[in-house]
């Protein structure tokens, strides 16, 4: 039997995973089982998707990843993890909530934070109206893989007019013994009113082997709610050397209401391959969105963004941001797709994407994509991509500043336009820090 | 302290400065004059160490060292200072975290301590009103958003915090109004010591008023033809530079 599934594809693997554990997962089976035929439809992606044109992860998948068992962390791996000291941590790691090592004591009254596997054998009437309604399956097959095979995750909830200070912040750990695929998957409930500042860390720690993280995070934006939201994506920090073990598709599908304001920021520092797809609705009037990210790459890593806005109703704003700085033979992808519906006149879209190229070998592929169905609108876009300003490293070694600082100077200022976007003190910090690292 | 024996410089393969001698002496300050295209900011390029530039024959010669084998920033380390003609705008870098790094890197080649953040910050609060500049300018990106003006006393602000031995200003004068003018030359001439000295490249006699230069050189077609004392500028500013012009044209 053994020999016979290691010989198969990743996709046969998958299925046969699917199959002999279903009954043990929680939710809805039905759900499941119409998420696994349209993944059996749609495969893993090859290049020839127009989707996955520039993320090879057929390849990477190919024969590499066994679906075996993976390790578990201890306390003091973890600890140096929960980076914010002010703040309600949530540990998932392999895809599973793991309630011990998480810090949620004390919550405000009207939040509530507790595994997807309790939110839905509790019967929760908020996870029953929410969970699974906004990732469609028939899109992704990624999303069609995570909704049937993943095992937990988290839920959080923050009740109507509540206001939650400190950040939450959930801790993804990928710590592996085999090769392995995880798929964990998070809702987020902000109802009416309600306020929260959400972080997503992902991270690699103490493995000998490869972690694929198909990884997916709904969150629901109600009437006049306001939810700031950062994900900080440093597979590879915990590692010996920054090996490149870790892996991560990242799923976020948002979905905005009345009045309420969302600001995602996605900094991608290290992962061998990172594929962000974002995906923000805004599916009423007077909505505000912001998208920023910022991704530093090297050595052979492969990071690719693609977002969507979707523009449905009148009179909203949004505006995204993104920059990266590519060095070594790495690959950046930024893909960024506009819609503005027939009904969605007196729109502001504006998005921009700018890269500097450190090196000969890197390469960015840029592509916005506008569709506009209404004719009163606001809209632009615009790429760039160049190497660093010989004038303004002229002007800095002017002054004394050798050619290395002069560089690290001017690409910390490149990037400061997006970490400044950053609201919790800590976190920009700590990206700062981060950012000081990889320009070493 | 600089000595500059028949410097000829090109940049794409073309010949600008045609054979310049220059000497300058610690507490002097230099004016050197001429027409658009005399080849004024290239020698202002030339001495801060522009790699754009090729220079083709002669040598300059500083305190003693082979100017022309330091990389830029080992000229600003060794004390030369360009108060550039266009300063540039960096968004994202500080003046204050510029300066910092630009200090700590010139104390660290002289193998000097670094500055104390207290001793920074002392520093900067007595340049600034050394010069006259606007605090909240400092506290903001390099340049950016800066009048004209700005950019100058900015360019000039920069020179108090390096104590430079040897100053070249390009320009320094175009596009400042006359109170501009007034606080510019102000801050150059209290930085002026006789142990430094002071390189003015204008095109107009005007902020010779301000900064008395001790000696004018008249530079024309890449070459310096004529040199006086301060009365030269004025000559110049009556005559035009057709004057010079025409006796180089004769001499020819």
């Amino acid at each position: 039997m053994e020999t016979a599934i290691k010989t198969s594809t990743i996709k046969d693997k998958l299925i046969f995973e699917f199959e002999t554990s279903k009954l043990f997962l929680f939710g809805d089976t039905q759900i499941r089982d119409q998420a696994m035929e349209s993944f059996y439809k749609q495969g893993i992606p090859t290049r020839n998707h127009e989707e996955y044109k520039y993320t090879p992860i057929s390849s990477i998948l190919k024969g590499e990843f066994d679906l075996s068992t993976s390790k578990n962390c201890n306390d003091e791996q973890i600890e140096p993890l929960k980076f914010l000291k002010e703040a309600y941590n949530v540990i998932i790691e392999n895809g599973i909530f793991v309630e011990g090592l998480s810090n949620l004591e004390n919550l405000p009254k009207g939040v509530t934070i507790c595994s997807l596997v309790n939110a839905a054998t509790s019967n929760s009437a908020v996870f029953e109206k929410h969970y699974a309604q906004y990732a469609d399956i028939k899109t992704d097959p990624f999303i069609a893989l995570n909704t049937a095979m993943t095992k937990d995750g988290v839920f959080i909830h923050i009740a109507k007019n509540v206001v939650i200070e400190k950040p939450i912040h959930i801790i993804h750990i990928a710590t592996a013994f085999e090769n392995t695929i995880i798929h964990p998957r998070n809702l987020i409930v902000v109802d009416e009113n309600a306020q929260v500042k959400i972080v997503e860390s992902y991270q690699t720690v103490d493995s000998k082997a490869k972690t694929f993280s198909n990884a997916l995070t709904e969150i629901v934006v109600d009437n006049h709610a306001i939810v700031d939201h950062y994900k900080i994506q440093d597979e590879n920090a915990c590692l010996p050397e920054r090996k490149e073990l870790g892996y991560l598709m990242n799923t976020t599908q948002v979905i905005q209401k009345k009045q309420s304001v969302f600001s995602t920021h996605t900094f991608t520092l290290s992962g061998a391959l990172v594929r962000n797809n974002l995906t923000i609705v805004l599916d009423d009037e007077h909505i505000e969105s912001h998208l920023n990210g910022l991704y530093i790459t090297s050595g052979n890593q492969v990071v690719d963004n693609h977002t969507v806005v979707d523009h449905r109703k009148p009179n909203c704003n949004s505006n995204e941001l993104y920059k990266g700085i590519i060095d070594g033979k790495s690959t950046a992808t930024f893909n960024g797709k506009i819609f503005v519906r027939k009904d969605a006149q007196k729109t502001n879209a504006f998005q921009s994407n700018k890269n500097i190229l450190l090196s000969e070998d890197g390469t960015i592929n840029t592509k916005p994509q506008l569709e506009i169905y209404a004719d009163d609108v606001k809209c632009s876009h615009g790429t760039s991509t160049g190497k660093l300003d010989q004038e303004k490293i002229f002007y800095l070694q002017a002054r004394g500043i050798g050619l290395t600082n002069a560089k690290k100077l001017l690409m910390h200022a490149f990037a400061s336009e997006v970490v400044n976007t950053v609201k919790i003190e800590a976190l920009r910090d700590y990206i700062e820090g981060k950012i000081a690292k990889t320009f070493e | 302290m600089l000595s500059i024996k028949n410097l000829h410089a090109s940049i794409d393969g073309k010949e600008i400065l045609r054979g310049i001698n220059l000497e300058i002496k610690a507490g002097e300050v230099h004016a050197i004059m001429g027409p658009n295209g005399s080849g004024k900011s290239t020698l202002s390029a030339v001495l801060a160490g522009r790699s754009e530039y090729e220079v083709t024959e002669g040598e300059i010669i500083y305190n003693g060292i082979n100017l022309l084998e330091l990389e830029a920033e080992d000229r600003a380390r060794e004390g030369i200072f360009l108060a550039f003609q266009y300063p540039i705008e960096i968004p994202g870098v500080s003046n204050i975290n510029f300066l910092k790094t630009a200090i700590g890197e010139i104390r660290a080649y002289k193998g000097l301590e670094p500055l104390a953040a207290k001793e920074f910050l002392t520093l900067m609060k007595e340049k600034q009103k050394l010069v006259e500049i606007d605090k909240a300018l400092i506290s903001r990106s390099i340049n950016e958003g800066f009048s004209g003006g700005e950019k100058k006393r900015n360019e000039i602000f920069q020179m108090a915090m390096l104590e430079p031995k040897l100053s070249i200003l390009d320009e320094t004068d175009s596009g400042l109004d006359i109170d501009a003018l007034r606080i510019v030359a102000n801050g150059v001439n209290k930085l002026k010591s006789k142990d430094n000295a002071t390189i003015v490249i204008t095109h107009y006699q005007r902020l010779l008023d301000y900064i008395i230069p001790d000696v004018v050189h008249v530079l024309y077609n890449g070459k310096i033809v004529k040199t006086g004392p301060k009365e030269l500028a004025l000559e110049l500013e009556e005559k035009g530079y057709d004057f010079i012009k025409e006796v180089e044209e004769v001499e020819a």
